[in-house]
């Protein structure tokens, strides 16, 4: 099984190289043979994985293997223990720009309700690095807020306090914070988990939007890998090993025959997963 | 009330004190409650007195340091306890909420051994717990103002990285912010609010002055700075209507401090009952 799995990858990568185009474009994230170990388990093991430019990857995998560890390895929210991680071309320990980055996290529609800020407030917020220490925004800092609400629809929201929007509202507006300080990548765990399907849908389309329009470097953990299939322009695959990272069309051949069969099960069932994630959430992510 | 605070020193000081902590109390507590670390306010408070205990047993002991300000004892104890708050949640990953419990008893029993070692203090031990009208000197009042301006200066420049740090803090670091400095400076803020605003409310009603007003506010506030505004007007409120009724009854103000933002409390919870039934 291990072999066909290789002579796909080997098939994909040398598919990949060939591509001329896709070797000119700038990296934005690099990985280099990283793992990582909590405790004691080994959760990653010896990752390799480029993003470029203007992708839109899509990474998928089962509940526990490890795709919420390699963004907070990618974030800075976790230390590198073996490898290397590059952004924007440059060592992770030593890049500065964490503005150029958005990060919508698994937990963000989690957060604590009661809390008394508004939309407009929560997306002022996404601006705090980019203004440095001791500053205060000026009026272009207050239309770049502005614009950011609008841009995701909420403008007719951004008095309220943001407990009182609705799950799908609420992803809406940290999409909004991340976008606020003009990110060149957008980082997002999950970003679905408790939106209905039609918000869903809308949401992905709108995930698409920034990425074809503004030129979003995206890069999207999910389950719902049939539903973006047309939006994603890559596909990673992960399981402790990171098992195919290639082009989207490369990704629908494969999950036809050899994919669900290294994966462990079929590629559908990765959507029933969805319904499984809910009721793990609660208990795993304290 | 108005000829004696122009006629005597001491209501001079108890007032401007009682005007400048009605401030900062409420300011710095609104970030303590919407972080839910209300109970460190009550850990903190208590580990104040075992260092006012102290004080005042190092003043009997030793005749040379009878001039010794409590004040600055508590202060000292305060932050060294914040500090061991730190330290405790790092340890205690998992059950970060111990380390409240264990400061907390650490600090009542460090303060019942100094108070049994003293065998009784001259200084009325009373006033430390429950505030006093007549005890802030006019050392007290430039101390205070000196820890208030600190405490706003910096919670005006680091407004924006505190709001993130309380709102969500992984995000907070995921952006790169210092959220370990901040987080730091802000818990000796906490420590050194409670030490200033001891000598008014009294040690053993700190925490109340840091959350109730923030508690009502956050009843009927739109936003984050709204709740702010409400809070430090209600705890200028209670402060001022608390030393104003405490001095014509002659009552510790703590006490009457407390019940009013209590009284305050109560009415936004009706008033905040009856909009929504007329809006509805
Ligand atoms: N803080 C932690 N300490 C110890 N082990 C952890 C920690 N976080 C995650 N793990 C373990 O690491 C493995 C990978 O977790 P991770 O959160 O990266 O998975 P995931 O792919 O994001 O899963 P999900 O689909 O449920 O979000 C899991 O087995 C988990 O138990
Ligand atoms: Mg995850």
């Amino acid at each position: 099984m291990i072999l066909i799995f290789e002579a796909v990858v080997m098939k994909i990568t040398a598919g990949f190289l060939g591509d001329k185009m896709e070797k000119q474009l700038h990296s934005i994230i690099e990985i280099e043979q990283v793992s990582y170990r909590y405790e004691k388990e080994d959760v990653l093991e010896n990752i390799n994985l480029t993003i470029h430019e203007g992708a839109f990857l899509g990474i998928v995998g089962p509940n526990g293997s490890g795709k919420s560890t390699l963004l907070k390895l990618v974030l800075g929210l976790l230390k590198t223990q073996n490898g290397e991680i590059r952004l924007f071309g440059q060592e992770i320990s030593r890049f500065k720009d964490w503005h150029k980055i958005g990060f919508v996290s698994q937990k963000a529609n989690s957060f604590n309700t009661g809390f008394p800020a508004t939309v407009y407030e929560v997306v002022s917020s996404g601006l705090t690095k980019k203004l440095g220490l001791f500053k205060f925004m000026k009026r272009e800092h207050h239309m770049k807020v502005t614009q950011a609400i609008d841009s995701v629809g909420l403008l007719a929201f951004k008095d309220r306090n943001i407990g009182e929007l609705s799950g799908g509202q609420q992803q809406r507006v940290f999409i909004a914070r991340a976008l606020v300080s003009d990110p060149k990548l957008m980082i997002l765990d999950e970003p679905t988990v408790g939106v209905d399907a039609q918000n869903v849908q809308s949401f992905y389309e709108m995930l698409d939007e920034l990425n074809k329009k503004l030129g979003i470097t995206l890069l999207l953990v999910t389950h719902d890998i049939g539903t973006i299939s047309d939006k994603v322009t890559h596909v990673a695959c992960l399981n402790k090993h990171l098992h195919f990272h290639g082009k989207t069309e490369e990704f629908e051949q494969l999950k036809m025959d050899e994919m669900s069969e290294f994966y462990g099960h079929d590629v559908h069932i990765l959507t029933h997963e969805h319904d499984h994630h809910h009721h793990h959430h609660g208990g795993s992510e304290q | 009330m108005i000829a004696g605070i122009l006629q005597y020193e001491f209501l001079q000081n108890a007032f401007l004190t009682g005007i400048i902590i009605g401030i900062i109390a409420p300011l710095i507590g609104v970030f303590i409650v919407v972080r839910r670390l209300s109970l460190i306010a009550d850990a903190l408070s208590h580990v104040t007195l075992a260092g006012i205990a102290a004080s005042l047993l190092l003043e009997k002991k030793f005749i040379g340091l009878s001039g010794l300000n409590p004040l600055y004892m508590g202060m000292v104890f305060s932050v060294t306890g914040s500090l061991f708050i730190e330290k405790l949640r790092a340890v205690y990953k998992h059950y970060q909420e111990l380390a409240i419990p264990i400061i907390l008893s650490g600090g009542i029993g460090l303060g019942a051994i100094f108070i049994s070692l003293a065998d009784g203090f001259n200084t009325d031990l009373f006033s430390y717990l429950f505030g006093s009208v007549s005890a802030v000197s006019r050392a007290d009042l430039w101390t205070i103002l000196v820890i208030s301006i600190f405490v706003i200066a910096m919670i005006l420049l680091l407004y924006k990285e505190l709001f993130l740090l309380s709102f969500d803090e992984e995000h907070a670091k995921a952006s790169g912010i210092a959220a370990k400095s901040i987080h730091f400076i802000f818990i000796v803020m906490v420590a050194l609010v409670i030490a200033a605003s001891m000598r008014i409310v009294g040690i053993l009603l700190v925490s109340s002055l840091m959350t109730l007003p923030v508690a009502a506010s956050i009843r009927i506030a739109k936003g984050f700075k709204q709740t702010i505004f409400y809070s430090v007007l209600f705890g200028e409120t209670s402060v001022l209507g608390g030393l104003m009724l405490s001095y014509y009854l002659d009552l510790a103000p703590g006490g009457m401090i407390v019940i009013i933002a209590v009284l305050i409390l109560i009415l936004t919870i009706l008033i905040k009952k009856l909009t929504v039934k007329v809006a509805v």
